[in-house]
């Protein structure tokens, strides 16, 4: 089997409002060493895809039709238990604020070093050759273990959290517009960081995103989202130089390019309404 | 190019931060170090920088929103910090300011109507139907419909509030507006949205605006000059085209090149 992860059909929708789609029928699919870009505006349901893979939907949604298989195997399938020996050990996740989703009063070392004690059972001297390791990994000194998150730069805490969750080797990352919060110079440096982790430890990605540049950058497949709908799936060229969606051609149009050449267009979406395309 | 509006001569700002421990200790910090800008009339003066480079401090200081610890500012050839306080206050509603949060920078008690009719309130510019049909001229210009004074913020998405920033800022016609990220909360299309519709105000109003932002690619859109702030000081500034094109700094040819989208193009 090629794929390591594959969404089938997820359709989720509010506990108290079961008609309402928030996603509908979504179906992708990630490879080993391959990244996978999920872009689209607020509100398009690219979060809440994520989180379903991971089981982490907030009680008042439901998932009312679709699978995840993870490795063939469908993780509705597993119990709580289960579901906990592959979030951070198979599957790791990055969040998209470094600055709360790290735990205040713990050192970072800490931190990066509990899902290695959890999954792996890893202590003492081991456990700490392991942390400084990782850090070195991220680019941030090993002395730095002792630190405390508000003792770190924004782009120092999102490297954390990629140490965090790539600690156990997980087969795949989701990564959940990591670096959204972050400085333009910062932003490069993570995505290439992500981009050699990738590729030194065949791990499959799945990268949410809204930012055109970045997909352009990083993806080698996309996947765009528009109101909770799949409208176009395909590689990276395919999609960004030859949009076939009217929407995926009218979100590309809105995108300012680096040169100032090309006018910028709204998207008109009364337009899109009427316009029937199968995807 | 006509001459300048607005003119700011070796600003200079510090903050004091508490440090060493128990935070007994104070440090200063440089937030401006001897910033100096000219903004055209009618054109577009972009302000880039990293978070922490001083370009939303800049921004409150070239509206006198903060003290100053150094330097002055020049609105139409007056000094601002001259100007009596009732005079400051007249001259401010020729000077205006975007926020970057369309979510925070509403009062979620007030009626839309009143948000923009407020400042006209405030500089006693005409009777009630005056203001009245000045606010909702504006707001139908901005992209909202008479129905929508009578609404609160909340009724309305991030680009509509960001619509409604916009006509309280331009309802009392003035001549700076300084936009302080105004389209970084936003999505793109919605950015497109806004971006062009600022532009167009300005070509209709002659609107000089102070553009800050830490997106290359937007102010690439919207100025016509451009000023790379670094660390409170002005590290290099010039026309669009000639920073865009041929970067002296080190520092501002880093920022161009962590440009998302590049590398594709580069294959």
């Amino acid at each position: 089997m090629a794929e390591l992860l594959k969404i089938e059909e997820l359709t989720i929708c509010p506990s108290s409002a079961p008609s309402r789609k928030l996603v509908s029928n979504v179906s992708l699919s990630i490879e080993p060493g391959k990244t996978t870009c999920v872009v689209g505006e607020s509100g398009s349901g690219k979060s809440l895809t994520a989180l379903s893979v991971m089981g982490l939907l907030s009680k008042q949604l439901l998932q009312t039709n679709g699978r995840v298989l993870f490795q063939g195997q469908n993780l509705a399938d597993l119990s709580a238990e289960e579901m906990r020996k592959i979030r951070g050990r198979q599957i790791g996740m990055i969040f998209q604020e470094p600055m709360t989703s790290l735990n205040p009063v713990l050192t970072i070392g800490f931190q990066i070093g509990e899902p290695l004690t959890v999954h792996l059972g890893l202590k003492g001297d081991l456990l700490k050759e392991k942390v400084a390791a990782l850090l070195e990994q991220v680019g941030i000194p090993a002395h730095r273990a002792n630190s405390y998150p508000d003792e770190l730069s924004g782009g120092q805490r999102q490297r954390v959290m990629i140490a965090m969750s790539i600690a156990c080797e997980p087969l795949m990352l989701i990564a959940d517009e990591p670096t959204t919060a972050l400085d333009v110079t910062v932003q490069a440096q993570i995505l290439s960081l992500l981009d050699s982790l990738k590729t030194s430890m065949n791990m499959g990605m799945l990268l949410i995103t809204h930012d055109f540049g970045v997909v352009a950058d990083v993806a080698d497949d996309v996947v765009v989202m528009f109101r909770g709908e799949v409208v176009e799936a395909g590689t990276v060229v395919q999609v960004l130089n030859k949009p076939k969606h009217p929407y995926t051609k009218a979100l590309l149009a809105c995108v300012p390019d680096a040169e100032g050449k090309k006018p910028l267009k709204p998207i008109d979406y009364a337009w899109l309404k009427n316009e029937q395309v199968p995807t | 190019m006509s001459e300048f509006i607005l003119k700011a001569r070796d600003l200079n700002k510090f903050y004091t931060q508490r440090s060493g421990r128990f935070g007994f200790g104070t440090t200063k910090v440089k937030a401006l170090d001897n910033v100096s800008l000219e903004l055209r009339h009618a054109s577009t003066l972009a302000v880039v920088g990293e978070s922490g480079s001083g370009k939303s401090t800049l921004a409150r200081c070239l509206l006198q929103l903060q003290p100053l610890d150094g330097g002055s500012v020049f609105f139409q050839g007056r000094d601002l910090a001259d100007l009596p306080a009732s005079e400051l206050r007249r001259q401010r509603r020729h000077l205006q300011m975007i926020f970057q949060d369309p979510f925070a920078s509403l009062n979620p008690r007030m009626k839309v109507g009143e948000i923009v009719e407020e400042g006209l309130l405030i500089h006693g510019l005409g009777n009630k139907d005056e203001r009245f049909e000045k606010a909702l001229k504006m707001l139908k210009r901005v992209g909202l419909a008479e129905v929508d004074m009578n609404k609160y913020p909340h009724e309305f998405s991030g680009g509509q509030r960001q619509r409604i920033g916009i006509a309280r800022a331009l309802v009392l016609s003035p001549k700076v507006v300084v936009c302080d990220e105004p389209v970084s909360a936003l999505d793109v299309s919605i950015q497109a949205q806004i971006l062009l519709l600022l532009k167009e105000l300005q070509q209709e109003m002659s609107l000089s605006y102070i553009f800050i932002s830490h997106d290359l690619r937007v102010v690439r859109h919207i100025a016509d000059e451009i000023a790379v702030m670094h660390q409170g000081k002005i590290v290099e500034t010039g026309s669009i085209q000639e920073v865009y094109e041929s970067p002296k700094q080190q520092y501002t040819q880093n920022l161009l090149k962590a440009i998302p989208g590049q590398k594709r193009r580069a294959e």
